[in-house]
């Protein structure tokens, strides 16, 4: 498997997107920092984008390498490699090349700006480990979505679905439902439903460490009292890990049965 | 003489593509050493019976033994077998001599690719881009790949596409010496003549079973034609007939 990791990560570390991805969150961090001046709004500013943009990307990346190796991954096949790890080897060598993107293309930045000397560092990394947590879980929802359907334009179309589900869809559903049902208590639904969107939950985590909760009003209350114990965090990263091996689980499930 | 060891055995073997029938109760065991011709009209599943073989397609049911033990879901096994794809698509941005190295670097086996790049004439191909090669001198890299290891099993289909006549002439030779090294080869083709020059064993697939099985000579003895080409044809339309 470390062998196929090893290629995948040459490979993507030679194609020219994984440098536009790195170039834009370099620019991006620069400019944030440039124009709020300040550590702390910089870094809520760049949460908003990241917990949307790296789903966005893990997704399109993951379903594209797929297709794009296709060819390989049969020859691969034909190799004494366990089929499990070739495809183990590609997901991690996909994540871990985007992962890289995202710490190099923001740490730059922020730690030329004085990261170390301030206080936001926890936030930052936080934002960072998060960041990452989503590279992991999209590239395993995408790459389940590849397997699964042989027809590229078909791939293509319903990853960008299921990114669009769970970064839009899912939260207008969800207002809709807080605003129907607003006569009964909706403490627990919400944070169930908030905790079964890794989108949501990222949003969440970070928001509540930055300490702006008091502007979320009563429910910011509520998921103050969850997610800010320490019982609450561990909880989310369990339910951030298990978006990444839920995922995995089924993608070695489909494995045992496909043709190639 | 003695009795040939069985190397591959496969047993009752069905496979199907959703309503589609491919593989239908197929049994075949082939022997060690000798080419081993696998021929039939299109879509009579040649290529699903070599994935099979090689677990890239998982049957439905049947067993498939490799020197006697089981292949399914195994993968060592295939240290012990060169293949040659039909379809020589490679990633488009390494360009030819990473490919091997990398093969080579999965392999950890001996290999003589050096002595097949000259043989093939590709010396001077070797830092173009994959993607940038002809048909042709992408099916000679293939066939590199493919020769560049010592395995007691070689599969090939298809493997004369695109090949010119030196080149073909050059992969008749390399067959022909394998096959003196006690090498057992498996090919699949549409070229008769390449089959009447190379082949010890004919395997006939019809419908998903095996139609027939034997030698070039048993096979015009019982069609009644002199000439493989036309005792081919007259296996298919005794079918239809």
């Amino acid at each position: 498997m470390l062998k196929i990791l090893k290629y995948s990560i040459y490979d993507l570390l030679r194609s020219r997107w994984s440098y536009v991805y790195f170039t834009f969150y370099l620019i991006l961090g620069f400019v944030l920092l440039f124009l709020n001046n300040d550590i702390n709004k910089a870094v809520i500013t760049m949460m908003n984008i990241i917990i949307v943009l790296t789903p966005l990307i893990g997704t399109i990346f993951g379903v594209m390498y797929y297709y794009n190796s296709k060819e390989f991954t049969e020859l691969l096949l034909a190799q004494p490699i366990e089929r499990n790890n070739i495809f183990l080897g590609q997901y991690i060598g996909i994540s871990l090349s985007l992962t890289l993107s995202l710490v190099l293309g923001l740490g730059i930045p922020f730690v030329l700006y004085g990261l170390f000397k301030s206080a936001a560092i926890f936030d930052f990394t936080l934002l960072v480990v998060v960041g990452s947590f989503l590279n992991f879980i999209f590239v395993a929802l995408a790459y389940n979505i590849a397997l699964s359907t042989e027809n590229k334009i078909k791939g293509f179309g319903y990853a960008i679905l299921m990114w669009l589900f769970l970064a839009v869809i899912y939260d207008g559903i969800f207002m809709i439902s807080l605003m129907l049902f607003n006569e009964y208590p909706l403490d627990n639904f919400s944070l169930i439903a908030t905790m079964l969107n890794p989108i949501d939950l990222s949003r969440i985590l970070i928001l509540l460490k930055l300490d702006i909760s008091a502007l979320l009003g009563y429910t910011g209350a509520v998921f103050k009292d969850f997610f800010g114990t320490n019982k609450g965090a561990m909880l989310s990263f369990l339910v951030l890990c298990l978006w990444i091996f839920v995922p995995l689980f089924r993608m070695k499930r489909k494995l045992r049965k496909k043709d190639f | 003489m003695p009795k040939k060891s069985k190397m591959i055995e496969i047993q009752n073997l069905h496979k199907k593509f959703g309503k589609l029938t491919v593989l239908d109760g197929l049994d075949l065991t082939i022997t060690e050493g000798g080419v081993f011709a696998i021929l039939g009209p299109n879509g009579s599943g040649k290529t699903t019976l070599i994935k099979c073989l090689l677990g890239m397609v998982i049957p439905n049911e049947g067993k498939i033994a490799f020197n006697d033990s089981t292949i399914l879901r195994k993968w060592d096994y295939r240290n012990d077998l060169n293949y040659l794809p039909q379809i020589a698509n490679f990633p488009a941005n390494l360009s030819v001599i990473e490919l091997f190295k990398m093969v080579k670097n999965l392999r950890p086996k001996a290999s003589k690719e050096q002595e097949l790049i000259e043989l093939f004439g590709l010396e001077g191909f070797l830092n173009k881009k994959l993607g940038n090669l002809s048909g042709g001198t992408k099916q000679k890299v293939n066939l590199v790949l493919t020769f560049m290891f010592d395995s007691k099993l070689i599969i090939l289909d298809e493997p004369t596409t695109g090949l010119d006549p030196i080149a073909l002439i050059h992969l008749k030779e390399l067959i022909a010496k394998e096959k003196e090294k006690g090498k057992t080869i498996l090919v699949t083709t549409h070229i008769m003549s390449f089959v009447d020059e190379i082949a010890d064993e004919i395997v006939f697939l019809l419908d998903g079973k095996i139609y027939f099985k034997g030698s070039v000579d048993q096979l015009k003895k019982e069609t009644k034609q002199s000439n493989l080409e036309h005792a081919i044809a007259n296996l298919i339309s005794k079918e239809d007939a």
